[in-house]
Parts: C-alpha cells; structure tokens; sequence
C-alpha cells in the first residue's frame, strides 16, 4: 500500500463496494439504502479515477466520474423524493411495509 | 515514511472507517453524518490521484448536496430519538458471508492480476482538458446528462408535493 501504487486504490474501492453492497442488504430503512448506494456509486469512482491516473494517462476516467456524479445526484434527488411520498402514503419508510404502489 | 504516504494512510483510514460506520451504526443521524467522513476521504483520494477537477465537483455535489440532501430526508421522516426503528438492519449473517465471500474475490483478484501501468505518471492541472473533453468528444452525453437532470428536477417537484383531493 502506497500512494503511488494502482492497486491499493482498487482496494480501497473493493472496501467501499463491500460496504455499500452489505448496507443495502441488511437495512430496511429506504433513506440507509440509499447511502448504501452512495457508497457504491464512490467505490467505482474511485476506480475510474484510478485506471485513468495510472493507465492512459488522458482524462476520459474523470470524464465518467463526472457523469457517475451527475447521475447520483439525480438518483438522490429522485430517490429521496419517492422515500417522501411514501412516508407520506405509508407513514413509514420500512422497504418491506411499503409493498405496494397504491394505497 | 514520508509526509504525504502518512497523509494517504490517514485519508484511507477515514474514508474506510466513515464507511464502516454508515454500514453498521445503530443510529440514522450517524450513519448520515459519518457518509461526510467517507466523502471527504474520497475527495482527498481524487487529490492524490491527481484529479483536481473531480475533487472539487466531489466536494461541492456531494457534500454540498446530496449529503444535504440526505440528512434533510432523514430529518422529515424520522422519530429521530427512537433509535431501534430509525435504522433496522435483518438479515445480518447471510449478508455478511456474501459480502465477505464477494469482497475477499475482489481484493483476491486485485492482487492477483498483473496491472499494466503508464511509463510516466504526470499531474497536471485537469480542467482544462475536461472542458475540451466535454465540449468535442464527449459533447452530446454531456447535452443528454442537462436532460437527465431537467427530468430529475420535475420528477422530483412533481414526487414530492403534497396531492390536493378536490
């Protein structure tokens, strides 16, 4: 592990990504899973950051960090909002009582 | 050891520690606030990295805003005293062997594989490059991305009002 070294990058993706994957699994609170998916989308930044630091050298890798931000931001903004009107409908945002798409 | 492999370390350790926390922390609020932690770390990773320009799109999106965001959400929906329903977690042992199985093959094959890397690694300053990137090669993804976040904005406003029944 150094910083000028590729594969402690990865690795510390590989921990993010773990994580991330067990947040989303074990919570069920919507608004958890979501920062589980946070912490997943910032795994493969990381790696996207890093292949194009040490591989090509060029920007295209930060070019889709970029994208994959601009997407997460969307995504939380969306997301948050259906967590909202379902705390409005169901009064509780437990991902298992909130089962159905009507009330 | 120099100054700046401790500095990586310490940048490491945070981000890694703040994650771990945001996974297993019985309490919402922390979990909210320690994803601050991991943030941070990964926009302090971008530094060495040598990306500039994403680091502070890191910084200003999502600490500026998503982590707002988040927090917000957990305030308007949370008895935020009552510990045990603000943050269940089931199912924690089978979860905790898939990701245990799956993390230790990622880290596996990451030793494991022989990455090929560049003669020379150079730092130099990004934005510029990005804005031409934006702006020749990558020009209708980045019209397609001010869509997708037209849309995102709607959907958001739309989701999110209260529905008056006449």
């Amino acid at each position: 592990m150094s910083p000028n070294d590729l594969s402690s990058y990865l690795f510390i993706g590989a921990v993010l990504f773990s994580l991330g994957l067990f947040t989303v699994l074990t919570r069920r609170n919507a608004i958890s899973v979501l920062m589980g998916v946070e912490l997943i989308l910032n795994s493969a930044n990381i790696n996207y950051v890093a292949f194009s630091h040490f591989g090509s050298g060029n920007a295209d890798g930060q070019i889709y960090a970029i994208f994959v931000i601009m997407l997460a931001a969307a995504e939380a903004a969306v997301g948050l909002a259906i967590v909202l009107a379902i705390f409005q409908l169901f009064h509780t945002i437990d991902v298992e009582a909130a089962e159905t798409l009507k009330e | 050891m120099n100054v700046s492999t401790a500095v990586f370390y310490l940048i490491a350790l945070i981000t890694v520690v703040s994650a771990g926390m945001v996974a297993f922390s019985r309490n919402i609020i922390y979990s909210a606030f320690s994803l601050l932690g991991t943030f941070m770390g990964v926009a302090g990773l971008y530094v060495f990295l040598g990306a500039d320009f994403v680091a502070a799109v890191q910084v200003l999106i999502y600490v500026g805003g998503i982590l707002v965001l988040i927090l917000f959400a957990v305030m308007l929906t949370h008895r935020i005293t009552d510990v045990q329903i603000t943050n269940r977690a089931a199912g924690r042992i089978p979860a905790l062997i898939i990701v245990g199985v799956l993390g230790y093959l990622l880290i596996d094959a990451i030793q494991a594989t022989p990455w090929v890397k560049a003669k020379e690694v150079v730092y130099t300053a990004t934005a510029g490059r990005i804005g031409d990137l934006f702006l020749y090669t990558y020009l209708l993804p980045f019209e397609l991305a001010s869509l997708v976040l037209l849309a995102a904005l709607i959907g958001a406003v739309v989701l999110s009002r209260k529905e008056i029944k006449e």
